[in-house]
């Protein structure tokens, strides 16, 4: 008879295996939990070290407009801002959008609306391959460019922001190119045979209904950027001026707490605490934001249209 | 030239009228075909500009460069052996401990966890990867590695020291807590693809099993698993080709000396970190060489790593709303 | 009178707030094939998914009142071994398509536990011939599952349901997927197995009912509306509504 105890067999056999069985599945959730633990509680302690840390320099408010004394003496960071490095992360991760934003849009509209010619798909199969080289990497490219070409451009804003946008580009085509792929091809097909150019109806109609995907892709590529600190070691370099031409070098919130991380001093520590808190609270605000306001954007263009 | 699906209303009108109405459309073709050339561009442009600058070392080197272990600055002889063997050990070692919690979280979150709480843990986890190396790094200098250091690598040393590979701790930095760092970083990695592929499991299966009387882990490992195994494996190697590039975590934490590691709690050296170390504080262009070379080293060996990957991640979910990881 | 196996007890079950089936109080002969049939969205799919606690498995659903297994009332029982001893075959075929057709058959056997390659192979052989799929794979039952056709793998999930020894079998549909040829071999097989097994069948084919069922209940609007001996519900209906759907004019 098939089956391991049969209806009316042996009772005690099959409860021993069925307790059996229950016991492991119980196990199992016990030991997939505690991988779950184990797994978030490095963020927890991060984010609790950084409080921590760095809570107490943050929260002076002179610590984010004033700028740091060159460098910060070893005695003391009294006067010390990052408002400088501040700035500059922003003047590079901006001038980095700049490039990449229509560069990878636009890249992504051919290889989503022209997917059938041979050139869409590489495009689209370049963009995944070059998001997965390390951003070291990208700054070496760019390093060895400029040496050769352009060497006294390598230490300056310019160089930085050329680095994060090779960076940024394959996130923002990829992205952009999924977002197209979900408007339905009925949307197209509708704006072509109502006589629509097709250059307005890929800008106007297709881009406009995949706009939520896209503006989550562009800032998640700008998170991305924000948080980069291995090519602009290479390249912008560090420091404590505020920002005054695009050939010179620039502080980044990344690269400040690198290097004051390794300083020996406890002073350049909390100092470097408070750039990590202030950039995780931005990366953390920009990311809660970029999910709820993008469902505002989806519901209400479902809504309307 | 054609645009790909004709007017229907282009009989309508006259020779002049579609003249005018087509330039505007060839015009946006030839931008945005510009810019998709320079993508592509940009990925040829990376490997040409690495593989010229790898020029001179070659030259000077050869072959050898990839097996000798000799990296002197001061002497201007130069092997990748050492950055070649700490690349791989680390991320071998962060692959160790990262695809058994990866996994625990997935098969968690998708088939064990309470509805209600997927998204909150699933969202969690994802923020994990949303922290920048660096500040990895940072934690990892001033959290992690005192407590290695303190607590772990002794014991380790003290129990297991016999095995030769746990030597006695040294250096600024070593290359388990290196490992130890890399792992935090890859599970959201590892875990997002495996929690997509588990979940485009069609519920015919799962109903099948269950429907035999199978407890939920039976069912996960006999109708979910077998299904997502290739996506799950794609998903690993992805997180194998993000830790064998980390940069800043790495360089921080692994000590930064220029030979093959003796032991799991001495000091190493990655590709990535030693880029980020001596490019700049270099002893002449030879070393800038020699250090691309192995940067181009690094490049091919990522750019494979991440073609299989993505292979097996798009045939396994079957290209449904692949994730951007 | 009839002996019962199994019985539906005031079953209201719930999608997403809204009921689905209604207070369904039903009776199931042992060792007889019961008929569930009905116009589309009537509740026959979830009432068959109630009857072995597959329901409460998808989101947001919810299971009110009993159903009892010889006087047991299976909800308060481990769902797991509820389903042990009522087993389920599926509108479509659904073999586990990483394995062999020998791996699923033995897939219940394996799951509890250890037995000898002699156990597994004589209880993958035996269901095989129950559900007459053993001389048309009896050379190949290492080949993958998905091998077969259509009409062979939906066997091939009738042995495997068979070889975790249930006491009921729930076929829901089993044949809407397979052509003429395929749902008779089915249908033949239907009438051997309930010597050994109770049959529960979901059809939209009326006149299958008529030929394979002893009994057969009609369910409208998640309601049941009559039961009884298939004969006289055909030939004899009580119900206005049940006239109306069996001559056709509705569903």
């Amino acid at each position: 008879m098939a089956g391991d105890a049969g209806r009316g067999g042996s009772s005690r056999v099959k409860f021993d295996r069925f307790a059996r069985r229950k016991l492991v599945n119980r196990i199992i959730t016990v030991l997939a939990g505690l991988a779950v633990i184990a797994a978030l509680y490095p963020l927890v302690d991060l984010v609790y070290t950084a409080l921590v840390q760095g809570g107490g320099v943050l929260f002076q408010l002179t610590f984010l407009t004033a700028r740091n004394p060159t460098p910060c003496s070893v005695v003391s960071c009294a006067t010390v801002g990052i408002g400088p490095t501040i700035e500059g992360s922003a003047i590079l991760v901006g001038l980095a959008s700049l490039i990449s934003v229509p560069v990878g849009v636009l890249a992504a509209i051919f290889a989503s609306e022209y997917r059938t010619r041979g050139i869409g798909r590489v495009v689209s199969f370049t963009a995944d391959v070059l998001s997965g080289v390390p951003s070291i990497l990208m700054g070496a490219f760019v390093y060895g460019y400029l040496v050769l070409e352009y060497p006294n451009l390598v230490e300056s804003v310019i160089s930085g922001s050329l680095a994060l946008a090779a960076i940024m580009i394959p996130i923002i085509t990829r992205t952009t190119e999924e977002a197209l792929r979900t408007v339905p091809d009925a949307t197209r097909e509708a704006a072509i045979a109502l006589g629509i150019a097709k250059w307005k109806m890929s800008l106007r109609i297709v881009l406009i209904s995949a706009l939520p995907g896209v503006v989550t892709g562009v800032l998640l590529a700008v998170m991305r950027a924000a948080g980069e600190a291995a090519p602009l070691i290479l390249l912008t370099g560090f420091s404590t001026n505020w920002y005054t031409r695009p050939d010179l070098p620039v502080g980044s919130l990344p690269v400040l707490i690198y290097t004051y991380a390794l300083q020996p001093y406890s002073n350049w520590h909390a100092v470097a605490w408070g750039a990590t808190l202030f950039l995780l609270i931005a990366i953390l605000v920009v990311n809660v934001l970029s999910r709820y306001t993008i469902q505002r954007m989806v519901t209400k263009m479902s809504g309307g249209s | 030239m054609e645009s790909p699906t004709p007017s229907p209303t282009s009989s309508h009108q006259s020779p002049l009228a579609r003249r005018v109405r087509r330039w505007p459309d060839q015009l946006f073709f030839a931008i945005i075909l510009a810019f998709a050339i320079l993508v592509v561009a940009v990925a040829f442009a990376i490997v040409g500009i690495l593989a010229y600058n790898s020029q001179q070392s070659f030259r000077v080197f050869g072959w050898q460069f990839f097996i000798s272990s000799n990296w002197s600055p001061n002497g201007q002889v130069f092997g990748a052996l050492p950055f070649i063997v700490g690349t791989l050990l680390t991320s071998a070692i962060a692959l160790l401990i990262a695809v058994p919690l990866s996994l625990g979280t997935a098969i968690f979150i998708t088939t064990q966890a309470p509805r209600i709480l997927r998204t909150p843990l699933g969202t969690a986890v994802e923020l994990l990867a949303a922290v920048p190396s660096v500040i990895y790094g940072f934690w990892g200098v001033y959290v992690v590695h005192p407590f290695m250091r303190a607590t772990v690598e002794p014991v380790l040393h003290e129990y297991l020291g016999f095995t030769g590979l746990f030597g006695p701790p040294g250096g600024s930095g070593d290359v388990l807590t290196a490992s130890v760092i890399l792992a935090v970083m890859i599970v959201p990695t590892i875990s997002a693809v495996s929690r997509d592929t588990m979940a485009a499991v069609p519920a015919a299966q799962t109903e099948a099993a269950l429907s035999l009387g199978a407890t939920d882990w039976e069912t996960t490992r006999v109708a979910t698993i077998p299904f997502a195994r290739s996506g799950i494996i794609g998903g690993i190697i992805l997180g194998l080709g993000r830790a064998i590039g980390e940069t800043m975590a790495v360089t921080m934490t692994i000590g930064n000396v220029d030979r093959v590691p003796d032991s799991l709690l001495g000091p190493g050296q990655t590709i990535a970190s030693l880029i980020a170390n001596e490019l700049l504080s270099n002893t002449g262009p030879l070393q800038i060489s020699a250090i691309l070379e192995c940067g181009l080293v690094l490049l091919l060996i990522s750019l494979m790593v991440n073609v299989v990957a993505r292979l097996l991640v798009w045939r396994a979910t079957r290209g449904v709303g692949g994730r951007v990881v | 009178m009839e002996s019962v196996k199994l019985r539906a007890d005031h079953l209201t079950a719930f999608y997403g707030g809204k009921p689905a089936i209604q207070d369904i109080s039903l009776e199931f002969p042992d060792r007889k094939v019961t008929a569930i049939i009905g116009p589309s969205g009537c509740g026959k799919s979830t009432l068959i998914r109630c009857l072995n606690r597959l329901h409460e498995t998808a989101p947001r659903t919810r299971v009110e009142g009993k159903v009892l297994l010889d006087d047991e009332d299976i909800y308060q029982l481990d769902p797991v071994r509820v389903r042990r001893r009522i087993g389920m075959v599926f509108q479509k075929p659904n073999p586990f398509v990483t394995m062999s057709i020998y791996d699923n058959v033995s897939a219940a056997m394996r799951f509890n536990g250890r037995h000898t390659r002699e156990e597994l192979d004589h209880a993958v052989v035996h269901s095989l011939q129950q559900s007459a799929l053993w001389e048309e794979v009896k050379d190949r039952v290492d080949a993958p599952a998905t091998s077969l056709s259509g009409g062979q793998q939906q066997r091939l999930c009738i042995a495997r349901a068979l070889a975790a020894d249930p006491e009921v079998l729930l076929m829901d549909e089993p044949c809407s997927a397979l052509d003429p040829i395929a749902t008779a071999k089915i249908e033949e097989l239907v009438g051997r197995l309930k010597t050994d097994y109770t049959v529960v069948i979901v059809t939209h084919n009326m006149q299958q009912a008529a030929r394979v069922a002893d009994y057969t209940a009609f369910l409208y609007l998640g309601k049941l509306i009559e039961f009884g001996p298939t004969e006289d519900l055909f030939e004899r209906p009580k119900e206005k509504l049940t006239e109306s759907y069996i001559t056709g004019r509705f569903g």
